[in-house]
């Protein structure tokens, strides 16, 4: 009985807090807001919009960047995988990967920052002897006016996520034996991938690559840190407004949300357009039977620069280490000259946020877990399957613009009275780690050999015993993986607890955040670090606990 | 045009296990060579290393030419080798005349490139299926697709997998006629590997039986 609402409980407790959140903010952005005493449609929250000096400029960044990023993680990333294809640096990186993921866009983008800022690490290890420097140079590398910073701070972190995608979704194909078919044909082997394994796998990928497209247009976390702040991006725009305490402010700011749902819906479009032009001319291309010798250079090129991306990044994290343990570091020294663990030592003290992010996080992920298995578990029992509606539904907290519903959410919870508390912002985090533990945890439940089961059913066990002895066991490694892909999405996430915590909670992600505008680079480093660690932790514990209850019990492998 | 398929002092070794002994043969053109012996005697990975292939975990010696040329140490694409699998791998995003414009040579543009792709599938009983999916096809069309596919390529010899081992009994005798016909007909050394005894004695040439 119980098991028959988890998929309408599912539901309905992510979406519930998208829509009453998008009511919140479409309503305002037409000037009602009936806590305020407004209850008269109006256009005045768009002109003053739209008066906003610097607004075109603002736009121009968030559609530039976030396409400009998306494009490029996706080039390298498909560059990457048609060079790797089947070969065994593909499978290392596959076991690699998660850990990379598991990081969050936050601790990146501050460690990049480190890395390439006028004072960071790069001129450090030049200076002074290639460069002359004796004082950090005049330059903007970072929050320069193009968003070159911001893009490069979104590709090194969405990169190696969609070559996971793209990896996964290649399983299900017989890559080796297309590739192999086109070669005994004299294909090179990098453009046959491009030409016979991609269009077969891109229906499998496109989910995740618009929930890139749609971060990328319209991330806060990233861009409070890396782009530029005067014209900021619109989403910024917008969570300035909402943050501040000007009530009249709330109206353009809803505006501004609402214009970067249209923004993500647009950039949606136009991939989806791009998609479709692209497919005509790849089967006129296909067609022509050009067996890419040449062009292979390039794909093997491009694929070099996802190598480099992913260096990048995990430079820009021994960077956060760096600092983290610096006592003193003054430029233009290449490393630090004291170390300490005084900063790592001030964030312990700060126990309060680190148990809040631990808490809210393992909370999230639990229940998150608990839902999906149930959805699954039902799913197989009556043997309904979701369909492909079902499951878009999922992802609409990944392809909606944070911003566009956190606000509208808020009010809704100063209304029941929870705003501020622990379980609003467990709340506010399910909203998005269920989506993520959901498609993490659906396709090794679904593949589980289905004959134990009906084994142990030929034996007399009663479902819930099935379930609870068979199903679980067997699957305890995918269940702990997503629990700690759900841990790790919950500590990423930052509009969410700004919103729901309303200033109450913090986590370490929202300390970093608000200490990345600081000085101090010791306790900024700690802190991303932290954030960088925990996610880390719970997943080699998660790859760890199976086999160690395995050697327990013995002879189970 | 066509010459010889040389294998020459072939021997292949996974660690200290020898899975393919000394060999030395010449397929010349128009005729079959078919090795036998049961699965894991190590049949797939010679035509592996013929295709150029070979994991590198195996350690092999010897030499594959075709007429003269040698082949060895070259990557498959370069080979010109035509194979063929007990799949069809025919590629399901594309239809069956863009399945065999994947496989012919990028000189024939334009109209010509059509015609070549509506002769051969009317020589093959296929008139008017260039626009089909793949996926429509039964297995006897399908398996004529993919040979179609392989001999557009204009591989200089034939090398197949257990080609007809996916196929029912009466299909299975009729594909096998057609894929030895068209060998034949275009003078193609064909290296075949199989388990099946009734394969090697259609295909009338030589037998080798690697054991396990």
């Amino acid at each position: 009985m119980l098991l028959r609402l988890a998929p309408v409980l599912t539901l309905a407790l992510i979406l519930a807090p998208v829509g009453a959140g998008l009511l919140g903010t479409l309503l305002p952005a037409f000037g009602i807001l009936p806590a305020l005493g407004r209850s008269e449609p109006s256009l005045d929250p768009w002109r003053a919009l739209i008066a906003t000096p610097g607004l075109s400029t603002s736009l121009w960044l968030t559609i530039g960047t976030g396409l400009g990023a998306t494009a490029i993680s996706f080039m390298l990333a498909v560059a990457f995988c048609a060079s790797a294809a089947d070969s065994r640096a593909m499978r290392r990186m596959e076991r690699a990967l998660p850990a990379l993921l598991a990081t969050p866009h936050v601790a990146v983008a501050i460690g990049l920052g480190f890395l390439i800022a006028p004072s960071g690490f790069v001129v450090r290890l030049l200076s002074p002897e290639l460069t002359g420097w004796e004082r950090p140079p005049d330059i903007a590398t970072v929050k320069d006016p193009y968003g070159l910073s911001f893009m490069a701070g979104l590709v090194l972190k969405e990169t190696p996520y969609l070559i996971l995608m793209i990896a996964s979704a290649g399983s299900q194909v017989p890559v080796r034996a297309l590739l192999a078919a086109s070669r005994a044909m004299g294909h090179a082997a990098p453009v046959a991938w491009l030409k016979v394994v991609l269009p077969q796998i891109y229906g499998q990928i496109r989910l995740p690559v618009y929930a890139v497209l749609a971060f990328s247009l319209s991330v806060v976390e990233v861009a409070l840190i890396l782009a530029p702040g005067t014209p900021p991006p619109l989403s910024v725009l917008a969570a300035r407004w909402f943050a501040g305490y000007e009530l009249d402010l709330y109206f353009p700011a809803a505006a501004a949300a609402l214009l970067q749902v249209g923004v993500v819906l647009a950039g949606i479009g136009l991939w989806r357009g791009l998609e479709v032009g692209a497919a005509h001319l790849g089967s006129r291309i296909i067609e022509r039977g050009g067996r890419g010798w040449r062009s292979a250079g390039i794909v093997q090129g491009a694929g070099l620069l996802a190598v480099l991306a992913g260096a990048l990044a995990a430079a820009a994290l021994l960077t956060l280490v760096l600092w983290a343990f610096t006592q003193e570091w003054r430029f233009p020294d290449a490393f630090p000259s004291a170390w300490s663990l005084a900063a790592t030592g001030r964030l312990a003290s700060a126990a309060d946020t680190t148990g809040a992010t631990v808490a809210i996080a393992a909370l999230s992920a639990l229940i998150a877990v608990a839902l999906a298995l149930g959805c699954l578990e039902n799913e197989q029992r009556h043997g309904v399957r979701p369909g492909s509606r079902a499951l878009w539904l999922l992802a609409v907290p990944l392809l909606l613009p944070q911003i566009a519903f956190v606000f509208g959410t808020q009010v809704v919870l100063v209304r029941i009275g929870l705003d501020g508390t622990l379980a609003a912002v467990v709340w506010a985090h399910l909203v998005f780690v269920l989506p993520y533990v959901f498609l993490s945890l659906a396709d090794p439940y679904r593949a589980l050999d289905p004959r134990f089961a009906r084994i142990a059913a030929g034996l007399g066990a009663a479902p819930m015993r099935i379930f609870l002895a068979v199903k679980v066991p067997l699957l305890l490694k995918p269940i702990l993986v997503a629990f700690a892909v759900g841990f790790a999405v919950s500590i990423s996430l930052y509009l969410p607890t700004l919103f729901a915590g309303a200033g109450r909670i913090s986590t370490l992600t929202t300390e970093a955040v608000t200490l990345a505008s600081g000085a101090d680079r010791r306790l900024v480093g700690a802190t991303a670090l932290a954030q960088t660690v925990l996610p880390l932790a719970v997943y080699a514990l998660a790859l760890l606990l199976p086999s160690w209850f395995r050697r327990m019990r013995g002879g189970m492998r | 045009m066509t010459g010889t398929l040389h294998l020459q002092g072939v021997s292949i070794r996974l660690g200290e296990r020898v899975i393919v002994p000394h060999l030395d043969r010449v397929i010349p053109p128009g005729e079959v060579l078919s090795v036998m012996g049961p699965s894991g005697s190590g049949k797939s990975t010679l035509l592996a290393f013929v295709a150029g292939f070979l994991d590198p975990a195996f350690r092999a010696e010897g030499a594959v030419l075709v007429g003269d040329e040698d082949l060895t140490g070259r990557p498959p694409e370069r080979r010109r080798l035509g194979l063929l699998f007990q799949d069809d791998l025919l590629f399901p995003h594309l239809s069956v005349a863009g399945n065999l414009a994947f496989g012919l040579r990028p000189e024939v543009k334009g109209a010509a490139r059509r015609e070549t792709i509506e002769l051969a599938l009317a020589e093959a009983g296929l008139a008017g299926f260039g626009s089909r999916d793949p996926a429509t096809l039964s297995g006897g069309q399908k398996a004529r697709v993919a040979l179609l596919r392989t001999l557009l390529a204009e591989p200089r010899a034939l090398l197949l997998d257990e080609p007809f081992g996916k196929l029912d009994r009466d299909l299975r005798q009729e594909i096998r006629r057609f894929v030895f016909d068209h060998a034949a007909a275009r003078r193609l050394p064909t290296l075949l590997v199989t388990h099946d005894p009734e394969d090697a004695a259609d295909a009338g040439g030589a037998v080798i039986t690697l054991g396990p």
